[in-house]
């Protein structure tokens, strides 16, 4: 990850970059041009940045359907991504594939799919294929709690395990599956022990402290960069809107305001700019630099999206194939 | 030209994937055990070593999309799974991602992966060993769907997919596995989505595809003995469908009658029907198909040889639709046989 700012505000800035994203995103939503459900990661930003600031170019990464700060994180092109949003010929997938199939092969963000579980395996075939080709070079897969309740995530990490794969299986644990909570879908147990009985150690820890993720997503990367196999880590988060969408949706009663106000103030922004420490009037200054420049790449990508032209109607039946 | 069994062929295909491209990879249950997968994986592991001939775990849902990641990355995996029934199992990575790949992330990427799937029959197979699923795969835009019935096809073909940049889903039928034919040493860089005549008639074109092809060519030599000249033409592909050769016979013959390995309804045969009655073909007489009935499969051989169309079944039927009243009764030369084996010398179990 290099966003041209310090080490130590790199992270800060990439999160802070994924969030005005996702803001603006959300701020047009209603418009009804981005008809396209979106999975917005408002509160998830941590792991997806903490983890990335271990990977090279070369390293290959997949998500779910909600992949924005992944993608983003791992170096996917602003303007693409909105322009896929708005459906738009320029856009990563011509406008096919929408918010949950986001793609990037020029800095290794290797696709997502909502399927639950699917990338998982995926994923895995792409270890696979480094382990033998490409060694040294690792793969990142991210998913949530829920598609640790698939038969494929149990048969991807034995079969990583097996075969000492390159990857990193990153869980985001969010405590919904749409509306459904934890304590209905698992029993009471980590979710982390999962992957020690296919003997994958399993790393638990902060999903909205971004140092702690970079701590313990350096400990896996290196691990799979060093061929010792894979690894599994649980990242504890939450999302602040809904599953899908940019409505706050506490009136489906789900979940309470209690919960979201607990969560509100383990916010990985504000964690960070507490852990970083600095002096109130540099962080202005810093703070203003940062949203300046990230309005601006904003901006420029929404432009970028609603002045592309839509598919030609004669792609409906194209590259059903390869040819 | 020598002849090899359909399995060799297949094994001869691999062998010389193996030896050519170092992205394949051969990977599936029993793949590299002695037994070989009914024979057509036998040795590779010892000429190609293990990280290219690779056993799994039983987990067709997971191996199948490591199949699609690896493919994405530029390898092109063989995934055997040794039944249909079993790739059930892994019909999310196969329907919803290698499918859906390329056109989903705007041609960007495509996934070069090649599933093998054996279609079993016969002594006690029953409804999760049988299962000739061809019209499932063959719905889905993206995949092709290849069912040879010679040995030069189930080589030619399977390394025909493998090459070709498309998830191919390659269905083999038990029942030709020990047929013999010629075979070419080399490969001879055979396309997919072209069908074949085998044998050019005058009344009547049977279209059939795999193990049922054997059973057409057999119709058709019963309906020569009372005068009746039948056309065979044999797919090859189900998807792409080649509807050139099809089309050509049919205006020529004006009779058409398929013959499927799977279920009727809702199948191969009835798109065929459909695509010749939209071609505005003007039939002599009305359409029949074969195939199997709307039931799962029985296990007993006392249901499942009244459960399976036969030579004699399609020749009977096109002799009344030809020659109507008049027609003389074809003898069944199987007639007091036990019909669900294929060969003599097979003593089962599979």
């Amino acid at each position: 990850m290099t966003n041209g700012w310090p080490h130590e505000l790199a992270p800060y800035f990439e999160m802070l970059r994924i969030r005005r994203v996702e803001e603006a995103i959300a701020r047009r939503y209603s418009d009804q041009q981005m008809r396209t459900p979106v999975h917005f990661c408002i509160g998830q930003e941590a792991p997806a940045v903490g983890v990335s600031m271990h990977l090279t170019l070369a390293d290959q990464v997949m998500s779910a359907h909600r992949n924005h700060a992944h993608y983003l994180a791992k170096g996917g092109d602003l303007g693409r991504m909105i322009a896929e949003l708005y459906g738009r010929s320029t856009g990563c997938c011509k406008g096919r594939g929408g918010s949950q199939h986001l793609i990037d092969t020029s800095v290794g963000f290797a696709g997502a799919a909502p399927i639950l579980g699917s990338t998982i395996s995926i994923a895995t075939g792409i270890a696979f294929k480094l382990a033998k080709f490409n060694p040294g070079e690792v793969v990142v897969t991210y998913f949530g709690d829920a598609a640790c309740e698939e038969g494929v995530f149990h048969e991807s990490l034995a079969f990583a395990s097996l075969h000492s794969l390159p990857i990193i299986y990153v869980c985001e644990n969010n405590l919904y599956s749409v509306h459904s909570p934890m304590e209905s879908r698992q029993p009471d147990r980590p979710i982390a022990e999962l992957a020690t009985g296919h003997r994958v150690p399993s790393f638990e820890g902060d999903g909205n402290d971004v140092a702690e993720v970079s701590m313990l997503a350096s400990t896996a990367v290196n691990r799979a960069r060093n061929g010792a196999g894979p690894s599994f880590l649980v990242f504890n988060t939450y999302r602040i809107v809904g599953h899908v969408g940019p409505e706050v949706d506490l009136n489906l009663g789900y979940r309470t305001q209690d919960e979201l106000d607990h969560w509100e103030r383990k916010d990985p922004l504000v964690q960070e700019m507490r852990r970083l420490g600095l002096p109130t009037a540099a962080w202005k200054e810093l703070s203003d630099q940062m949203e300046d420049s990230i309005t601006l790449e904003i901006e420029s990508a929404f432009r970028f999206a609603i002045e592309s032209p839509y598919p030609d109607a004669a792609e409906v039946a194209l590259d059903v194939v390869p040819s | 030209m020598r002849k090899l069994s359909f399995a060799s062929a297949i094994l001869e295909a691999q062998e010389y994937l193996l030896a050519n491209d170092p992205s394949v990879f051969v990977i599936g249950l029993g793949v590299p055990t002695n037994a070989g997968v009914f024979g057509t994986t036998v040795g590779l592991v010892k000429k190609f070593g293990p990280d290219r001939v690779l056993d799994m775990p039983a987990s067709e849902n997971g191996m199948t999309g490591m199949g699609v990641g690896a493919a994405i990355a530029g390898m092109r995996p063989i995934m055997v799974h040794n039944r249909v029934d079993f790739a059930v199992l892994a019909m999310e990575p196969i329907v919803n991602q290698a499918a859906k790949w390329f056109y989903t992330y705007g041609g960007q990427v495509s996934c070069p992966l090649t599933v093998r799937l054996i279609i079993g029959r016969g002594w006690g197979q029953g409804p999760q060993h049988s299962q000739s699923l061809q019209a499932w795969f063959a719905h889905v835009p993206g995949l092709k769907v290849v069912m040879p019935t010679t040995p030069s096809d189930a080589k030619q073909l399977l390394i025909a997919a493998v090459n070709d940049p498309a998830p191919v889903i390659v269905l083999e039928h038990r029942w030709l596995y020990d047929t013999v034919g010629p075979v070419a040493a080399q490969s001879t860089g055979e396309q997919l989505g072209v069908s074949r005549l085998m044998a050019e008639g005058t009344d009547v074109t049977l279209v059939s595809c795999s193990y049922m092809t054997l059973e057409c060519l057999e119709a058709a030599r019963l309906l020569a003995t009372i005068g009746v000249s039948a056309s065979v033409v044999d797919l090859r592909t189900v998807s792409p469908l080649d509807m050139t050769t099809i089309l050509g016979s049919v205006e020529h013959t004006r009779r058409l009658v398929v013959a499927d390995t799977g279920h009727t309804w809702f199948g191969i045969s009835g798109e065929i029907l459909a695509r010749v009655a939209e071609a505005g073909i003007n039939l002599l007489s009305r359409p029949l198909r074969y195939g199997l009935p709307n039931a799962p499969t029985p296990t007993t051989a006392s249901l499942s040889d009244v459960y399976y169309p036969r030579a004699i079944d399609i020749a009977r039927g096109i002799s009344s639709q030809v020659m109507g009243a008049n027609a003389p009764l074809l003898e069944d030369p199987d007639l007091g046989k036990p019909l669900d084996w294929p060969q003599r010398a097979f003593t089962g179990p599979y």
